[in-house]
C-alpha cells in the first residue's frame, strides 16, 4: 500500500521552506516595536509602541501615501474598463490574429518590470511627455490591465453565451442586457481583478522608478521606504509603514481569493 | 389567412457552407409545426433565422406578413425556449420569468403577478424563490417555457427543448407541451432530431436534409407516403426498394418504400420477397428480422411472442397490396 502521508524528511523540508519564506515578514512586524533607532539587532533591546505615533506625525510620510493611493486607484479604474472590454472581445469573437493579441495583452506581466520601465521611459522621452502622476499611472495600468483581463476572460468563458441571447430574445436592448445579465454575472470577477490590480500597483517599485520624475511629489510610498532604508533615521517608522503597505495589499488579495473561489453558482448557465 | 411564418427562398451561408439552401416554408397560424432532421441539416439555423439571431444570406422571412429582415431579435414578437434553457443563473425563478416584463418597464407588482400566473401554468408556483441551480432538468425546462410565454409571443420557438431530459420525463413533457399549445392557441415551431417526438406532437412537419426541405406534410403524409429515399429512411426506417425490385413486385420502375410493420413472415416459396435471415434484433415490444432479399436488405418487425426463424434460414415476406408506396423522387 502507498502511504497517504509524506515522509518525515519531506515534511521537515516543506516546513523549513515555508519558515524561510515567511519568518522575515514576521521580523518586519517585530522591528516596528523595537526601541532601537538606527539598526536592527536581534533580539530587540526593548519593545515600544511609540513609533506608530511618530509615524502618524511625520509629515513626509503623508504625501507619498496619498500619491500611492491615487496612482493605485486610477490605474485600477483604467484597468477595469479596458481589461473588461478586451476580455469581452476575446471571449465572444473569433478574428484573425486573436491568439497573438491575447499574448500581447498578457506580455506586460511576463516581461521583467525593468524592461517595461525602460521602454516606457524612453517612449515618454521621445514623445516629450513630462514625468508626472499620469506617467506613473500609465506604467502601472500596463500590468493592472492584465490582472483584470485574466479574471474577466475566465468568467466570460464560464458564462454560457446563451443567456445573452436569451436576454435579447425576451426583449432587452444591449444596455439592459449589460446592466441586468452581464454585469451581475461578471461583478465578482471584476471586483477581484480590481483588488489584485490595486494591491500590485500600491507596492510597485521598479516601473515606478522609471516612470516617475525626480521631484518630491513623484515619490510613492514604496520609493519613500527605499529612501528611508538608505538614510536611516527613526528606522522603525519604516517598519510601521511596511505594516500599512502589507495591510493595503494583503487584505485585497485575500478578498479577491474568496470572491473568485468556487463561483460555480454565479456562472455556468442553465445546465 | 396570413401564415404565422413564411420563408421565401431563404438561404443562409456560413463561408462556403450552405447551412440553409433555398427553403420555402409556410407555417399556419395556431399550428404545432416541427422541424425534423439530423444534426447539421439546417433546422436550428432556420429557427435562429425566425428569432433574428441569424440573418438570411438571400430570400425573405415574414412573420405575420411583415418582412422582419430589419428587425433585431429584441423587437420581434417571438420568444425562444433554448436548448440548454439559458436561464439567468443569478436570478431566482420568479425574476427569470418576469425578466421579459421587467425590461419592458412593467411595475414590480404587476410583473410578479403575471410571473406567478405563468409559474402556475407550468405547475411551478411553489418554486419562485429558488435559483435555477437548485432545480432539476425538467423543472428548468418548465421555467424556460414560462419565461418565454410571459411575453405572450405570437410564435413560440422551441430548440430541442426535451433533448436533455430522460425518456419518461420526455414523454410526459411531450403530452404537456401539446396540451399547452392547444390551450393557448399560439403557433409553436419545434426543432427536433427525434422522429417519434415530431410525429406524435406536430400538426405538420418539415424534414430537413443538407439545408433543404426534403418533404413537408402532416405526420401521416410523411410517414405513409415519403417523397424520397431520405425521408423513407429517416422517418421510421422504412425499407427502400430500387426500381427493379419495385417492378418485380408489380409496381412501376421507380424507387418505392415498404414499412417494416406492413410486412408479414410467410413460408418460403410462392412469395415475391424471400431470402435468408441475416439479422435478428430484439426491440422489446417486437423483433426486427432482416433478410437479404433480391436487390435490397429488407426488414420486418414481428410482435413479441412470434416464433422466430433461425439465422440463415430462408423465409418469405408478404404484404397487403396498398402497402407498397412508390416515391415521386429518387
Amino acid at each position: 500500500m502507498h502511504s497517504e502521508r509524506a515522509s518525515l524528511g519531506l515534511r521537515i523540508a516543506a516546513i523549513g521552506g515555508l519558515l524561510f519564506l515567511h519568518l522575515p515578514i514576521l521580523l518586519i512586524f517585530v522591528y516596528a516595536f523595537t526601541t532601537e533607532q538606527r539598526g536592527y539587532t536581534f533580539p530587540p533591546p526593548g519593545l515600544t509602541t511609540q513609533w506608530f505615533a511618530v509615524a502618524w506625525n511625520r509629515e513626509d510620510i503623508w504625501p507619498p501615501f496619498w500619491l500611492s493611493l491615487k496612482v493605485a486607484s486610477i490605474a485600477t479604474v483604467i484597468a477595469i474598463i479596458l481589461g473588461t472590454l478586451v476580455a469581452a472581445a476575446m471571449a465572444r469573437t473569433r478574428f484573425f490574429g486573436r491568439e497573438q493579441i491575447s499574448l500581447l495583452i498578457i506580455l506586460p506581466i511576463a516581461l521583467p518590470g525593468i524592461i517595461t520601465g525602460m521602454s516606457l521611459r524612453s517612449a515618454f522621452a521621445i514623445m516629450d511627455v513630462p514625468f508626472s502622476l499620469w506617467t506613473i499611472i500609465l506604467g502601472h495600468a500596463t500590468f493592472c490591465i492584465v490582472i483584470v483581463y485574466n479574471n474577466a476572460v475566465a468568467r466570460f468563458r464560464r458564462l454560457s453565451g446563451g443567456i445573452l441571447e436569451a436576454s435579447a430574445d425576451l426583449g432587452a436592448n444591449s444596455f439592459q442586457t449589460f446592466r441586468y445579465v452581464l454585469l451581475p454575472n461578471l461583478g465578482s470577477a471584476l471586483l477581484a481583478g480590481g483588488m489584485l490590480a490595486f494591491a500590485l500597483s500600491f507596492d510597485e517599485v521598479i516601473v515606478t522608478t522609471f516612470t516617475a520624475g525626480s521631484g518630491v511629489d513623484a515619490k510613492t510610498l514604496p520609493i519613500w521606504m527605499l529612501d528611508e532604508l538608505i538614510r536611516p533615521r527613526q528606522l522603525p517608522v519604516t517598519n510601521v509603514v511596511a505594516i500599512v503597505v502589507f495591510a493595503a495589499t494583503f487584505v485585497p488579495i485575500l478578498l479577491a481569493y474568496y470572491l473568485t473561489r468556487g463561483g460555480s453558482e454565479t456562472a455556468g448557465g442553465g445546465k | 389567412m396570413t401564415a404565422a411564418v413564411t420563408f421565401d427562398n431563404v438561404t443562409r451561408h456560413f463561408g462556403s457552407v450552405r447551412a440553409v439552401d433555398g427553403v420555402d416554408l409556410k407555417i399556419a397560424e395556431g399550428s404545432f409545426f416541427a422541424m425534423l432532421g439530423p444534426s447539421g441539416s439546417g433546422k436550428t439555423t432556420c429557427l435562429r433565422l425566425i428569432s433574428g439571431f441569424e440573418q438570411p444570406t438571400g430570400g425573405a422571412i415574414r412573420i405575420f406578413g411583415e418582412d422582419v429582415s430589419a428587425i433585431p431579435p429584441n423587437r420581434r414578437n417571438v420568444n425562444t425556449v433554448f436548448q440548454d434553457y439559458a436561464l439567468f443563473p443569478h436570478l431566482n425563478v420568479r425574476d427569470n420569468v418576469a425578466y421579459g416584463l421587467m425590461v419592458k418597464g412593467m411595475a414590480k407588482a404587476a410583473r410578479y403577478a403575471k410571473a406567478e400566473e405563468m409559474l402556475n401554468l407550468v405547475k411551478l408556483d411553489a418554486y419562485g424563490d429558488r435559483k435555477p441551480g437548485q432545480l432539476s432538468g425538467g423543472q428548468r425546462q418548465r421555467v424556460a417555457l414560462a419565461r418565454a410565454l410571459v411575453n405572450e409571443p405570437r410564435v413560440l420557438l422551441l430548440d430541442e427543448p426535451l433533448g436533455a431530459l430522460d425518456l419518461k420525463l420526455r414523454e410526459a413533457m411531450q403530452d404537456e407541451l401539446k396540451a399547452l399549445q392547444q390551450r393557448l392557441g399560439i403557433t409553436f415551431v419545434f426543432v427536433t432530431h427525434d422522429q417519434h417526438e415530431a410525429l406524435s406532437m406536430a400538426d405538420s412537419l418539415a424534414i430537413f436534409n443538407e439545408g433543404r426541405i426534403a418533404q413537408i406534410g402532416t405526420p401521416e403524409d410523411v410517414y405513409a407516403r415519403p417523397a424520397n429515399r431520405f425521408v423513407a429512411d429517416f422517418v421510421g426506417s422504412s425499407n427502400v426498394l430500387p426500381p427493379e425490385v419495385t417492378r418485380a413486385l408489380g409496381g412501376p420502375a421507380a424507387w418505392s418504400s415498404l414499412r417494416p410493420e406492413a410486412l408479414q413472415v410467410a413460408p418460403a416459396g410462392g412469395t415475391a420477397l424471400a431470402g435468408p435471415v441475416t439479422g435478428l434484433r430484439y426491440l422489446g415490444a417486437g423483433t426486427r428480422i432482416t433478410i437479404a432479399g433480391p436487390g435490397a436488405d429488407i426488414s420486418v418487425i414481428v410482435p413479441a411472442g412470434t416464433a422466430l426463424p433461425q439465422m440463415g434460414e430462408t423465409i418469405g415476406l408478404t404484404f397487403a397490396p396498398g402497402a407498397l408506396h412508390v416515391m415521386e423522387h429518387a
